[in-house]
């Protein structure tokens, strides 16, 4: 069953058309990336799920009191602000000890509860704003690139993360990437986005699409490449093993 | 005991530095200093036009103080620099006020009484009237914390828990405004950002989470109050530029230790 649908939405914002005429439907327990090159919308898109944006034309259809768990691209925490990793588990709602340390286990950012935000590296710092959208208990978690400034094996990591959350909680999850080949193995269904849906489908079906080689192709020629010269050194690997 | 009009000015200036504590922190947090600046700057337009219409000055400064609120954050959403718009909309708003006032010429207006406060002359409906003041801001505070909270760390985060970022700006604003109104006979139009920010910008360096450096604000506030109560009589100097003084040298001390501490 679809408990978010997205009809036909259009966002424009000063002017300039972000999307037009996207449609989607998101089911329970799925894993959707979308991809898409710099300014195709991504972010726009999950923040009109979130209700950050209200499309301009069209409409997305939540079930009703459905729990977002929320990790947003960039938390420029104010140096002003005090807030310490055990503070902020409780935001917006307070949440026990217990459920804290639970929390904190699960991502795998043990001893970090008396921390100052301000001074968790990159890794932490996401593994934390996973903790309290986990927190939430949500149906639903958006994640808005989330492996921004981790390394390779950090994000790798951070995804299989994210599909054992998936199984264990059996939320839908909606996340926006630019790593395509290290996310595409880790979802159910990929959207290309470029303004407007180009393509979607299962990891295999888009990355053939000619839609997607299109943008892809021409403009990521180094992450391919890349792609593949760690693909090969896989089989390589696997040839010395037989 | 409340006959002595020190103790009335020790009340009123505790009542006035434990709102602006909390409140001040959002300012701080959120970069709002100069919007608070510029909120205080309007009040006196606010008392001109009420003198003028004959209402009561909390009654003006409240509106004129909404007034540029409003203004302010329709002139942003069309993409002025926020900063550029407060300055213009502050200066003139002071500038308009003061000329308004010297039009009242039937009127005796203590001008300075309005730029500065006149602490030891608070009477006790004007105390309380700054308590009643002081509840609600922090009764509003205290209700919203933890969505103001949320708007003030990401306005999208705030969203997906269905908490409306541009209504919890809006309480702000109408908190700041029943501050300003009610402070501006403690320490006056020009000095009452002051109280909002030196404090909580003193409490920093010793807070770990938002409610320990809100709490220690309204100590620090407090304190202030009192030491520059008791210093402009010992010097006798202007009550409420004692205070700040007081609050600045604080925040003085207390920088330099929690710097020492961390080094």
């Amino acid at each position: 069953m679809s408990f978010i649908s997205i009809q036909n939405v259009s966002v424009k914002i000063g002017g300039q058309h972000i999307l037009h005429d996207v449609s989607l439907d998101l089911s329970k327990g799925e894993i959707l990336t979308i991809v898409g090159p710099n300014g195709s919308g991504k972010s726009t898109l999950l923040r009109a799920i979130v209700g950050a944006i209200v499309p301009t034309g069209g409409q997305i259809k939540r079930e009703k009191n459905i729990r977002i768990g929320y990790v947003p691209q960039s938390l420029a925490i104010d140096a002003t602000l005090p807030m310490n990793v055990e503070r902020f588990l409780s935001i917006p709602k307070r949440a026990t000890k217990t459920q804290k340390q639970n929390a904190l286990e699960r991502v795998g950012a043990t001893n970090m509860m008396h921390k100052q935000m301000t001074d968790l590296s990159g890794g932490q710092f996401q593994r934390v704003l996973l903790a309290r959208a986990l927190l939430c208990e949500p149906d639903l978690l958006l994640l808005d690139e989330p492996t921004q400034g981790l390394d390779q094996p950090g994000s790798a990591r951070f995804y299989e993360l994210i599909a054992e959350i998936r199984a264990e909680l059996n939320c839908a999850v909606v996340m926006v990437s630019h790593e395509l080949h290290v996310v595409m193995s880790a979802s159910d269904r990929v959207v290309c986005l470029n303004g407007h849906v180009c393509c979607h489908g299962t990891p295999e079906t888009v990355s053939n699409a000619p839609e997607y080689r299109a943008l892809f192709g021409a403009q990521t020629g180094g992450a391919l490449a890349l792609y593949r010269h760690e693909h090969d050194h896989g089989h390589d690997h696997h040839h010395h093993e037989h | 005991m409340l006959d002595n009009f020190l103790i009335r000015a020790a009340l009123a200036g505790i009542g006035v530095a434990i709102a602006a504590a909390p409140l001040g922190c959002f300012v701080v947090w959120r970069r709002m200093a100069y919007f608070g600046d510029a909120t205080a700057h309007a009040a006196i337009l606010g008392v001109a036009l009420s003198l003028a219409f004959s209402t009561s000055t909390i009654f003006g400064v409240l509106i004129v103080c909404l007034g540029m609120a409003v203004i302010v954050s329709n002139l942003n959403e069309r993409g002025m620099a926020v900063d550029t718009l407060l300055g213009v909309i502050s200066h003139s708003a002071l500038a308009f006020g003061l000329v308004a006032v010297s039009f009242l010429s039937g009127i005796r207006v203590d001008l300075m009484a309005y730029l500065f406060g006149d602490i030891l002359a608070i009477s006790m409906a004007d105390l309380i009237f700054i308590w009643i003041g002081a509840v609600i801001v922090c009764g509003i505070i205290a209700w919203r914390w933890s969505a103001l909270l949320t708007a003030t760390l990401n306005a999208d985060l705030a969203s997906s828990h269905h908490i409306n970022p541009k209504r919890e700006q809006l309480i702000l604003t109408v908190a700041l405004a029943i501050t300003v109104a009610v402070a501006i006979k403690v320490v006056g139009a020009l000095l009452i950002a002051s109280l909002l920010i030196i404090p909580a910008a003193a409490a920093r360096g010793f807070a770990k989470t938002p409610e320990m450096m809100a709490g220690l604000a309204m100590i620090i506030g407090s304190v202030s109050v009192l030491s520059g109560i008791q210093a402009s009589l010992i010097w006798d100097t202007p009550t409420g530029p004692t205070i700040v003084c007081c609050a600045a040298v604080i925040f003085g001390v207390l920088n330099t230790l929690s710097r020492g501490m961390r080094g």
